[in-house]
């Protein structure tokens, strides 16, 4: 394909998506206004907005968020500290590798969320509650990456190197590390984002406070407007997020 | 041979993968005994699986013989020796996260050379197998011939005084191995290092060779060892030459025998897996 071919290309296809989400919100807004749909059920798209508006200037979201990103800082913080250092004490033997990569990515598998109430009832309804059942959710994406990362390092890399003399440490900075680290990188990427999911999904189920706290107290209060503007505002806040840890990815994968 | 014109002294060395009995047992190397001269050209050429990419592990020390010995300048090799061998890998031996030139800096710091020294030596090497524009390019970014080059570079920029080059050219087209074959007799003419090479191609042993070891079929052993006797650089001429064609079918009609014994017993356990298939 040529380049300004490539170019129509893109250009046209951002046209198509525009206009795709342009046509949801008409239909949206034809649904409540002309349609009939009560506004209980789905609020009219001006409203949500000047909700948004409201919410925005008001300054009432920020201890929600506070208390949302402090659980999720913590959570990922421990997920991947821990992750990233067992892994790479599993990936140093072919043996522990064997026995632990099944096990880890079968566990990985099960839906952690149901174990929500145990977690309540373990850690109470507070942020410790959310913070421990993210850290386990994300913890899986990140030890299973960091063991294939550094478990599966091309030998002939670390034959050459030791026949330069490399040290065991100069093998870990100048080899493993760099052989591992895209690997990793995605794999702290996912543990970020499902930690997230995690997050705001428990305190949807069983909060004190919190993004997904107010979502369902909103709802519950049938202030359905208002409610959409704050799961808007959550999802530009998810989108950031998941924004940033891919560009720094995309950094570190240079 | 007087002892001090001995590089390398290999007695009796014998390796197997495996035990006996196990499904993956291998006896790769059998009895070998072997002297390379300093500042010699050795070529070892056999059938593939014959160990003689084992016995070049053997020598640099990264593997050790299930029996025998080998001497690096007097002492025996109990592990890698960085400082008096270096190696040039089949491909894909350089790191691909870093230039060529870091690849070739990251090889003089695990060796050890100050840091000061590193820069100069790595343009250096890179000048000397005609990369200098491509110092700054990453391995992805070069055709294989390029990066064999670097991975030359590499290895001279350490400065040791013994090569060891595990088919280096092995992934590369007939052309691209010919210039390179040219440029590295030229190369190597200049230095005084001694050089193990392993290959497949006939024409690339009688070419660069000083000696050409001809191994026989697995379990390999030195089956004869011919001496090529003309000077290097060696010319394009050369190639052409009534001598080069002796040469290379002495090595053909050596090495006939034993690649046909290989291909039958390769035969043999193909058949032998096909039966144990169908049952």
């Amino acid at each position: 394909m040529t380049p300004r071919a490539s170019r129509r290309d893109r250009i046209l296809s951002r046209i198509v998506q525009l206009a795709f989400v342009g046509g949801v919100l008409a239909l949206w807004y034809l649904a409540t206004a002309r349609w009939g749909v009560s506004h209980l059920l789905l609020p009219n798209p001006v409203r949500v907005w000047d909700q948004l508006k409201d919410v925005l200037a008001s300054g009432e979201f920020v201890p929600d968020l506070r208390i949302t990103l402090t659980e999720l800082a913590v959570a990922f913080a421990i997920s991947s500290i821990s992750g990233v250092t067992l892994g790479y004490l599993l990936s140093r033997s072919q043996f522990l590798i064997r026995v632990f990569e099944p096990l880890l990515a079968g566990i990985y598998s099960i839906p952690i969320i149901l174990f929500l109430p145990l977690y309540v009832l373990f850690f109470g309804l507070g942020p410790a509650s959310k913070i421990a059942l993210g850290a386990t959710i994300s913890f899986f994406p990140v030890v299973l990456a960091t063991v294939a990362g550094f478990g599966y390092v091309e030998r002939i890399y670390v034959v050459a190197a030791r026949s330069m003399g490399a040290s065991g440490f100069q093998l870990f900075r100048w080899v493993l590390l760099p052989a591992a680290l895209p690997v990793i990188l995605t794999g702290l990427r996912m543990g970020f984002i499902v930690a997230l999911l995690s997050i705001l999904g428990s305190e949807t189920i069983a909060s004190l406070a919190g993004l997904g706290h107010r979502i369902v107290h909103l709802a519950e209060a049938m202030e359905t407007a208002r409610m959409f503007a704050y799961i808007a505002f959550a999802v530009a806040i998810a989108a950031l997020l998941n924004f940033v840890v891919t560009l720094i990815e995309a950094r570190g994968r240079r | 041979m007087a002892s001090q014109d001995v590089a390398v002294r290999i007695r009796d060395v014998s390796h197997q993968f495996g035990e006996e009995g196990q499904a993956h047992y291998v006896r790769a190397l059998a009895d070998t005994s072997l002297d390379v001269a300093r500042g010699e050209l050795l070529c070892l050429i056999g059938p593939s699986g014959c160990g003689k990419s084992t016995l070049l592990n053997v020598i640099g020390g990264l593997m050790t013989p299930t029996a025998g010995t080998v001497h690096v300048g007097g002492t025996p090799v109990r592990g890698p020796l960085p400082r008096e061998i270096a190696f040039v890998f089949q491909e894909n031996a350089l790191f691909p996260w870093s230039t060529v030139s870091e690849n070739v800096v990251l090889g003089m710091m695990f060796q050890g050379v100050p840091r000061a020294e590193r820069a100069e030596r790595a343009r250096n090497a890179l000048a000397a197998v005609g990369l200098a524009d491509f110092a700054d390019h990453y391995p992805g970014q070069l055709s294989g011939g390029m990066r064999q080059r670097a991975a030359l570079a590499r290895a001279l920029s350490l400065q040791t005084g013994i090569l060891l080059m595990d088919e280096p050219f092995g992934a590369l087209d007939e052309q691209t191995r010919m210039i390179l074959g040219e440029d590295l007799s030229v190369l190597l003419s200049r230095t005084e290092k001694t050089i193990v090479f392993v290959t497949h191609s006939l024409g690339e042993a009688v070419f660069l060779a000083d000696r050409v070891a001809v191994f026989s079929a697995r379990p390999g052993t030195i089956k004869e060892v011919i001496s090529v006797d003309e000077p290097h650089p060696r010319n394009p001429e050369f190639v052409t030459s009534e001598k080069f064609h002796a040469l290379r079918n002495r090595l053909y009609t050596l090495l006939h025998d034993e690649i046909r014994k290989t291909v039958s017993a390769e035969r043999g356990r193909d058949n032998a897996a096909a039966g144990e298939g169908a049952r």
